[in-house]
């Protein structure tokens, strides 16, 4: 009986896969334009970075602020590799160079992470970024290996190509890291369906408990960092492929910052979740960038609001969603949905408003006080722009409270018939 | 000895300062749980609030409204912010000053801009105080150390003298007992939050004067003094001012020392030179190193010495 | 092997700081005898488990299992060489189903230690071992259930099965019924009386009735002393227990 019960769940698996696969091989056929080929390619180096560092915070319970050691890292052994390569020193096929970095990674794991996971919750939050601090003030110490403040670039067009690939052109690239993310996927969810990956969660859960039954809960912490950072230096190795330069800020605390508010976001209670997570990070990232130079403070608006209403990240969002479509009560929420909707629409131009404004007044830009919104011209100088900005807040704020409770008692009570028809 | 004298001085000043942050933060830590992460920016909003007010009204009026202004800032957000996020544990709140963090220095980025500030050191406190030896010791340290020590003697007074500081105090030894003391719990929070941020405020007016007043100043603090905690034993006051001046002093020694490990071995009568294997790393120069001097005392300290100097808890 | 000692404790004493919690305890429990440690509420009875499974270090004395010297192990080793308890207060891995917490009572013991090379779904023999235990403690049909949303007797039913199903041959339980209504109770005791069939015991205990059913031995352990261990009967009989302990009872309950 419990054989055949597993099986109908390993042919939604395979559907998954397979899905995920085809994902991978068809997304650059969506447009021709280099950009979504250079966006593509940086999605998928974060997504193996991002389910790495989830195996620190979702799987073991683990906060670090210093994950880009571990791929920074990672980048730097795999561009001397390149480099040796490149000058003939041995033959190596480019394809392979990120294990170079998954190695390098998993070295300092068992090194650094001997030190960080003796401590756990919030301790290990502080050491995690002591340790940050500590590798990047070495980088800029020995310019010799890493470089200095400019780092080392490379080329990653080298040797005899294998199986008629070069890598010079950025298409081969991207198949590369889209080989490579899909491998590392299938192998990191594979680790949690392992005893240490599911002893990982039990310690998380309740470190106390793990030790009655007869597991070090410091020794899984340890082996579940060691493994983490390895696929952490195969997305250095595989960021050192795609942009041939690999500097200081491989390692820096905004790298570690940036995986760990790409993981939360997407959400660290589902496998998925880091992948949707490096999706919409990157979009942000590289769209936003181009609009606005206030893109920074606009994720970090985005990160805190999910902090505080969502701690479960988008996909939690999504996945909670799931039992009411199973019970055909779905269209009863998309009223209450759309209304928040629009609410935090009208909150969203407000702010948008109010930050472009002060930027623009601040960008000691006296001459011209006069830009262009959405289309609209505003002057940033005048009173009407900021009465009209105020009344865009406090009307969506208003409008926000009620479309909120009007959502959650929608909410509630489609989940309290869920759960008496359960019982 | 007159180099070494007046780098002690310095030294001290220094580490005073970094207690006047890393006290903030260990009470807070002790009394609520929560790692303030954003402690520093608390520090860093200190010395902008305090330049926009002299700007005004002068280096004084800043001096005593920049940190009331950041006392009030932290109380709004620990009333609208972090007890929310409270009830799911403390990653969460972890999580969520992290966030603070960032989107302090976005917003100092938005309506201050990128560069360094002209706040400067007032003219009335600039120049010699006295001689050392000979030489002149600038009236500013002097002027930072004393305010560090007016603070230090009013903390100690309201954890003595003050029903919270009982409150607290009580805290700090028995962190489990803090809900069966009877008090507005909710209420303690907030001001202890308000007030550990006024601290850090009052570190960043005359921080900011000193040193630098840029939006780097934040993440350049911060670090060390969450090393300091570490260092110090989490949750200890004591530890903390001891690790304070600690890496204060270590901070000012190395910089202006040029000592290296190859002239270590060459004192022995080992000579290295440029061929030896890992001559970079012989040849580092304590200046150079100094950077990575604090984090390697916390890597050092944690594992030969997990609790801290003066920890009474295991992390 | 009856008759040799699982637990021995030689003078084991207990200090937090300068409060003596556990003053010199002297006790042996052979294999497979059931002692019932009894006392009133403070004795001290939980900090003996705490100290004899390793949660906390003894301020004195020595602890065997089976002969070995266990004294300052952690608590991990200590499981591991078969000893295993539950706890007064509900301690399970909340965000976990019933069968994964089962699960990670059985992993180590089966010798899986910490790999990440085994499938943990296709390990047959851990699977059957955790289908079986939930079977025994009655909740195969909560199998998937969030151990979180568990009613308190499934709960209590859940700390018993993550505390068996490694197979430990000695088991320590703290006050397994504390909180149950009658029915409940007398659905535990069965319980424990199955599971623990050929193995060591060693419990906590309020419920006379239960401890009376159950026990070999008594143990009366008051403040830190255990001032008696014997039989049911002969313990009922005590006048020092009486007087200590049971009448104790009494008053407290008149009062
Ligand atoms: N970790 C601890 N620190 C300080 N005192 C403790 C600790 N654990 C237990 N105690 C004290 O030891 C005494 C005995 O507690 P306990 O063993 O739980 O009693 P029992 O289980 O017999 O009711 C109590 O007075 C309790 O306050
Ligand atoms: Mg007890």
């Amino acid at each position: 009986m419990s054989t055949l019960r597993y099986r109908p769940l390993d042919l939604g698996r395979w559907i998954v896969w397979g899905a995920t696969a085809l994902l991978f091989a068809l997304a650059p056929l969506m447009s021709d334009a280099s950009f979504v080929l250079t966006l593509l390619s940086q999605m998928g180096i974060l997504i193996i970075f991002a389910l790495s560092y989830n195996m620190l915070l979702g799987q073991g319970g683990m906060l670090s602020f210093g994950h880009a050691v571990y791929s920074g890292l990672g980048a730097y052994f795999t561009v001397h590799a390149l480099n040796l390569v490149g000058k003939g020193a041995f033959w190596f096929p480019v394809t392979l160079l990120p294990l170079v970095g998954g190695l390098a990674g998993l070295a300092f794991g068992l090194i650094f992470g001997y030190v960080t996971t003796k401590k756990s919750g919030t301790t290990f939050a502080m050491i995690s970024l002591g340790i940050g601090e500590m590798v990047y003030a070495c980088v800029l110490m020995f310019p010799a290996f890493f470089g200095g403040e400019g780092g080392i670039s490379t080329n990653r067009v080298v040797g005899e190509p294998v199986l008629g690939l070069t890598y010079g052109p950025a298409l081969q690239v991207y198949y590369l890291i889209a080989a490579w993310a899909f491998v590392s996927m299938a192998a990191m969810f594979a680790l949690t369906q392992t005893p240490l990956g599911r002893m990982a969660n039990a310690v998380r859960d309740n470190p106390e408990r793990a030790e009655f039954v007869g597991y070090n809960t410091q020794r899984v912490r340890y082996l579940q960092m060691c493994l983490s950072a390895f696929f952490a230096g195969v997305a250095g190795g595989l960021s050192c492929i795609n942009y041939e330069i690999v500097s200081a800020e491989n390692v820096s605390a905004l790298r570690s910052g940036g995986v760990l508010i790409a993981t939360f976001i997407g959400g660290v209670g589902l496998f998925f979740g880091p992948i949707l997570g490096a999706i919409v990070f990157t979009l942000f990232a590289i769209a936003l960038s181009g609009f606005t130079k206030a893109w920074l403070l606009y994720l970090g608006l985005f990160f805190l609001a999910m902090v505080l209403y969502a701690p479960g990240g988008l996909a939690w969002l999504i996945a909670i969603q799931i039992p009411v479509l199973r019970a055909r009560r779905f269209s009863e929420l998309l009223w209450p949905y759309a209304l928040a909707l629009a609410a935090g629409l009208m909150l969203l131009c407000g702010l948008i408003g109010a930050v472009e404004m002060i930027y623009h007044l601040s960008l000691e830009s006296a001459e011209e006080s006069v830009i262009a919104l959405a289309g609209l011209e505003v002057d940033v100088r005048a009173l009407p722009s900021w009465l009209a900005v105020g009344a865009l807040l406090a009307a969506g704020g208003v409008a926000m409270r009620h479309a909120s409770r009007f959502v959650s008692a929608r909410w509630h009570a489609i989940q309290q018939d869920i759960q008496r028809g359960a019982a | 000895m007159e180099f070494f004298l007046v780098q002690l001085l310095n030294g001290i000043s220094y580490g005073l300062l970094l207690f006047m942050l890393s006290s903030g933060l260990t009470i807070v830590f002790s009394l609520m749980g929560v790692l303030n992460f954003a402690h520093a920016s608390f520090y860093m909003l200190g010395a902008y609030f305090a330049y926009q007010v002299s700007t005004v009204l002068g280096f004084w009026a800043g001096l005593v409204v920049a940190p009331l202004l950041v006392g009030l800032v932290g109380m709004a957000v620990e009333r609208y912010g972090l007890r929310q996020v409270h009830k799911h544990g403390h990653v969460a709140e972890l999580l969520f000053t992290f966030g603070l963090a960032y989107l302090i220095e976005e917003a100092v980025h938005l309506i201050w801009g990128r560069s360094a500030l002209e706040y400067r050191v007032p003219p009335e406190l600039d120049g010699p105080i006295f001689q050392i030896m000979g030489s002149p010791y600038p009236m500013y340290r002097t002027f930072m150390m004393l305010v560090s020590v007016a603070m230090l003697v009013s903390i100690w007074l309201a954890l003595t003298r003050t029903r919270i500081g009982l409150v607290i105090q009580a805290a700090l030894s028995h962190p489990e007992t803090v809900e069966a003391l009877g008090h507005n719990v909710p209420r303690v929070f907030m001001l202890v939050f308000g007030g550990g941020a006024a601290l850090a405020g009052l570190a960043g007016v005359i921080g900011g004067a000193a040193f630098v007043t840029d939006p780097g100043m934040a993440v350049s603090v911060g670090p060390i003094v969450f090393v300091i905690v570490v260092v110090g034993g989490m949750g200890s006051l004591a530890g903390a001012f001891v690790a304070s001046l600690l890496i204060g002093c270590l901070q000012n020694f190395s910089i202006s020392l040029d000592w290296s490990l190859a002239g270590l071995f060459s004192w022995f009568g080992w000579m290295v030179g440029p061929d030896t294997p890992l001559w970079s790393l012989w040849n580092v120069k304590l200046s150079q190193a100094a950077p990575v001097l604090p984090y390697l005392l916390m890597v050092l300290m944690l594992i030969f010495r997990p609790k801290g100097l003066m920890g009474t808890r295991e992390g | 092997m009856n008759g040799a000692a699982a637990i021995e404790l030689l003078d084991v004493r207990k200090q937090f700081g300068a409060t003596r919690i556990i003053q010199g305890v002297n006790l042996s429990v052979r294999q497979g005898e059931r002692l019932a440690i009894i006392g009133p509420n403070g004795a001290g009875k939980s900090t003996l488990f705490n100290l004899i499974s390793g949660r906390f270090p003894l301020t004195s004395g020595r602890i065997r299992l089976n002969g070995q010297d266990i004294t300052g192990l952690p608590p991990y080793r200590i499981n591991r060489l078969g000893l295993s308890r539950s706890f007064q207060v509900t301690n399970i891995f909340h965000r976990m189903s019933v069968y994964e917490n089962i699960r990670c009572g059985v992993l180590w013991s089966l010798g899986y230690k910490y790999s990440f090379w085994h499938p943990v779904n296709r390990l047959r023999d851990v699977q059957r071992r955790a289908e079986e235990t939930m079977e025994r403690i009655g909740l195969a049909r909560r199998r998937n259930v969030q151990a979180g949303v568990l009613s308190y007797a499934e709960q209590r039913a859940l700390e018993i099965g993550i505390t068996i199903a490694g197979g430990a041959e000695v088991i320590l339980l703290d006050e397994p019924t504390a909180g149950m209504s009658r029915t409940e109770t007398a659905q535990a005791v069965e319980l424990i009386r199955t599971v623990t069939e050929g193995k060591t015991l060693i419990m906590v205990e309020h419920d006379m009735g239960v401890v009376f059913g159950l026990a070999d031995r008594i143990s009366v352990l008051v403040y830190g002393e255990v001032i008696a261990t014997d039989t049911p009967e002969a313990v009922r009989a005590n006048p020092a227990v009486q007087e200590a302990y049971l009448g104790g009872m009494h008053k407290e309950a008149a009062a």
